[in-house]
């Protein structure tokens, strides 16, 4: 699905601020694998997602997204395979618009014509796919009257509708209190499911990475430091994990110093 | 004369439904429009002295002000330069433009057939005044109708979108940029076809006829602001008329009355910044006196219920 091979991105590449945020990542993702990701700030987890997604250019390696080469392809040409979610919810919907309008937009991928196509058998399939999510009466309402939580969920939704095969999820549950994190998270696993999606998900909470998904990347410096699935995920504790980010520290840490001895 | 008011108005409205897509529906100040007026005046004055006909002259005006508009759009998104600097840069190039197409600063049309001159027939049982009115009304009317349906297309919700989030359409594989160009187009076509009408209606072309337009019309808009509160696009469009038929209201008073207290035509534009900056004013504070007024019946709901029972939208959250 998502092959990654020897990606890396330099900021400001020559001058006195360069900075290495990816250095030589190599990823490979099947269809139907849920990766959670973690690392601290600054590891390198949004750039990584900034360049799936064709946010930024890429310095050096090659993204193949469903058996097609996008490396150098535009951010609006993968948002046909690719659906992005952000931690801030206003950033997934447009504010000023109607739920309808909003949906109706997300329905598909591509540019549009001159077709109506919101009618009133549209606004029925929106409101049984706004039900789960409660705002099946709100139809006509701006998305800026809607609680953080209401809008991510909505966000999601839009996301999911259009069809993509690959879902990026950026610390999507971060800005929302414990409760519609929660809420926000069983609609996601759903429409995973529903939709057969691919998913990569950011996130700081290593809890949520451990009971989530299918397989475990923990990212550090630009590099992918730990990467599990299967059982091995599936024995993780908060605790182990923590535990395993310090031993792989403290060896780069040790051999770095042993470097320096020499 | 009253009925003046309403010609001019009815005209200067499709004008602000131009400035309408690009300042308030892109979320892009666009200044091509100074230049644009014009830009359509100039065309369709110099088409009716070719003897094109009343139509075709309509119709190149609102195609140079699609030209002009994509020109600012290609400048603003292939050059990576801010939207209000593009749409600066072809204005002023408009003003070579149009005095180019003009070939002088003015052209007047005297003994042409221009639609004002052909409309009383139509209406043989209408003054040339009331006459003139009906086929404006009619023209923008039709103008109106189009606009409202293809801002309900998926094209035009697209655009609106855009306006108000880019990430939007970009996350739904659309190229922004081909977007842009599609809305400046249509903003300055309008704009164009406006200017166009105008040389109609007046009977000459004017190279500076341009000159403040986009304080106007944004005048216009906000004036049809206060009148209603709305998110649905043809009463945001008619709201936005109404403005332009009450600022064209204003300054015909201004014109009449403002002798008595010293006021000439020449400070209007002074006055018309000064309006938009009040508007803004009030505007502003409506927008915290309403956010007060939400806050304080919320409290009295609070305490009221005595408890802190979840809002409308906490309790649709949970289900």
């Amino acid at each position: 699905m998502l092959e990654i091979s020897h990606l890396t991105k330099v900021f400001h590449p020559g001058t006195v601020n360069e900075k290495v945020a990816l250095n030589d990542v190599n990823l490979h993702v099947g269809a139907g694998e849920v990766v959670c990701i973690i690392g601290s700030n600054g590891s390198g987890k949004s750039t990584l997602f900034n360049m799936i997604s064709g946010t930024y250019p890429v310095t050096g390696g090659t993204i193949v997204l469903d058996g097609k080469d996008v490396t150098s392809s535009a951010e609006y040409r993968r948002a046909f395979t690719i659906g992005r979610i952000f931690q801030d919810p206003t950033k997934g919907t447009a504010g000023k618009m109607s739920i309808e309008d909003n949906l109706i937009t997300a329905s598909r991928k591509g540019m549009r014509g001159l077709r109506i196509s919101l009618n009133d058998r549209k606004r029925a399939e929106f409101r049984a796919l706004l039900e789960p999510i409660g705002l099946q009466d709100r139809l006509g309402d701006n998305v800026g009257l809607l609680s953080g939580g209401q809008r991510q969920a909505l966000t999601l939704l839009m996301t999911v509708i259009s069809n993509p095969k690959l879902i990026l999820l950026d610390e999507h549950t971060a800005a929302l209190d414990p409760g519609n994190a929660d809420t926000v998270m069983a609609l996601t696993q759903k429409y995973i499911s529903q939709y057969n999606l691919t998913a990569l998900m950011v996130t700081h909470n290593m809890q949520l990475a451990i009971d989530y998904g299918t397989r475990l990347i923990m990212m550090d410096s630009g590099r992918i430091i730990l990467d599990v699935q299967g059982d091995e995920k599936r024995r993780l504790t908060v605790g182990s994990l923590v535990e395993v980010f310090r031993s792989i520290k403290s060896r780069d840490y040790a051999s770095d110093r042993g470097l320096l001895t020499i | 004369m009253i009925e003046g008011i309403f010609v001019d108005g009815l005209i200067f409205s499709i004008m602000v439904l131009g400035v309408l897509i690009s300042f308030r529906l892109m979320d892009l100040a666009d200044l091509t429009c100074d230049g644009s007026y014009a830009t359509g005046a100039a065309a369709a004055a110099m088409c009716l002295k070719s003897g094109w006909g009343i139509g075709l002259s309509l119709l190149a005006a609102f195609a140079v002000g699609i030209l002009a508009g994509i020109v600012t759009a290609l400048i603003h998104t292939r050059l990576k330069v801010p939207g209000l600097l593009a749409g600066i840069i072809t204005m002023t190039m408009l003003y070579s433009v149009n005095i180019r197409i003009l070939g002088g600063a003015n052209v007047p049309l005297l003994n042409i057939n221009k639609f004002y001159t052909v409309v009383p027939s139509w209406f043989p049982f209408l003054g040339k005044v009331w006459a003139s009115l009906a086929g404006t009304a009619i023209v923008v009317l039709g103008i109106k109708v189009l606009y409202d349906l293809f801002f309900k297309t998926d094209l035009g919700v697209a655009i609106g979108a855009m306006g108000a989030n880019e990430q939007v359409v970009i996350s739904q594989g659309m190229n922004p940029e081909i977007l842009k160009v599609i809305g400046l187009g249509l903003s300055n076509g309008l704009i164009a076809l406006s200017g166009g009408l105008l040389a109609h209606y007046q009977g000459f072309a004017d190279a500076n006829l341009g000159t403040g337009m986009v304080v106007q019309g944004l005048a216009a808009i906000m004036l049809g602001e206060f009148l209603f509160s709305t998110n649905k696009l043809p009463l945001q469009s008619l709201r936005v008329m109404l403005g332009a038929l009450i600022y064209k209201a204003l300054m015909y008073f201004g014109r009449k009355y403002g002798y008595l207290i010293g006021i000439t035509p020449n400070d209007f534009k002074l006055l018309t910044g000064v309006l938009v900056i009040i508007s803004l004013i009030i505007a502003k504070s409506r927008t915290s006196a309403s956010d007060a007024g939400a806050r304080k019946k919320a409290m009295t709901a609070l305490s009221g219920a005595g408890r802190p029972s979840g809002t409308g939208a906490g309790e649709a959250d949970n289900a």
